[in-house]
């Protein structure tokens, strides 16, 4: 086992919108050389195809987000940084740490549930919810609530 | 005319007061309690990919809505901020319009 445990890291990349599509597997092949030289390993891919800029970047309206998640240290990830900031295809790129905030979230969500199923065995039900028990969710009046002002 | 200005302006006061002392109730209109949207929802991952649930927190002029406003509690809209954060960063929400 390593000093360290390994990282996990979300990477997301906007190329141009008039990248073809070859370019596109292009750069993933030289974000997957620099991952797998240093000893990481992609997770998983996500190709988000064309959307919309919420602003201009580069003089562009449009671009491609790609998303990898990545396995590997930081030093990867600095290196990776490094090369995306020269390359010129990439329009913006950023780099955010998940695994921690995962692993927060997981805990709170295997908390929560045993919590419930706890609570209803306690009072003689099945521990998971039956369909069609309970109230339903009223989602009409759901939105409307946030938007109050304060008089 | 100045006395019946000011008296016009008064009364509005003096009615809030009336409720007041009435019904215990300063506010005379009928105001629902606000509840974080995360916690009611269960929602434990506010994550920046996730744009459309950031958007009802962004109004059109681009800033964060307020905690007094949308009723969050204070650790989810610490989640949500960076969240909205992230989502400038790669352009998935505005910084600003105008």
């Amino acid at each position: 086992m390593p000093a360290v445990a390994e990282r996990q890291y979300e990477l997301v990349y906007i190329l141009p919108a008039d990248t073809t599509d070859q370019q596109v597997t292009e750069l993933h092949e030289q974000v997957d050389s620099v991952v797998s030289k240093m000893n990481g390993k992609i997770e998983k891919t996500e190709n988000w195809g064309r959307k919309r800029l919420a602003y201009e970047i580069a003089h562009q309206k449009e671009g491609v987000y790609v998303l990898e998640v990545i396995n590997g240290d930081g030093e990867l990830m600095k290196e990776l940084d490094r090369r995306l900031r020269v390359i010129d295809l990439v329009i913006r790129h950023m780099i955010v740490r998940v695994d921690e905030e995962k692993k927060v979230v997981d805990r709170t969500r295997t908390k929560r549930q045993a919590e419930s199923e706890r609570r209803r065995v306690k009072r003689g039900l099945p521990p998971v919810r039956q369909p069609g028990e309970g109230r339903s969710v009223d989602t009409d009046d759901m939105d409307d609530d946030h938007y109050e002002a304060e008089v | 005319m100045p006395f019946g200005q000011g008296r016009s302006g008064g009364r509005g006061k003096s009615d809030k007061k009336g409720g007041e002392k009435g019904q215990g109730q300063r506010r005379t209109l009928f105001r629902r309690r606000k509840v974080c949207k995360f916690c009611a929802d269960k929602i434990d991952d506010i994550n920046y990919k996730d744009v459309k649930l950031i958007t009802p927190f962004v109004p059109e002029r681009g800033k964060i809505l307020p905690r007094r406003i949308s009723g969050t509690c204070a650790m989810h809209q610490r989640k949500l901020q960076t969240a909205i954060k992230r989502a400038r960063q790669i352009a998935l929400i505005p910084y600003v319009t105008d």
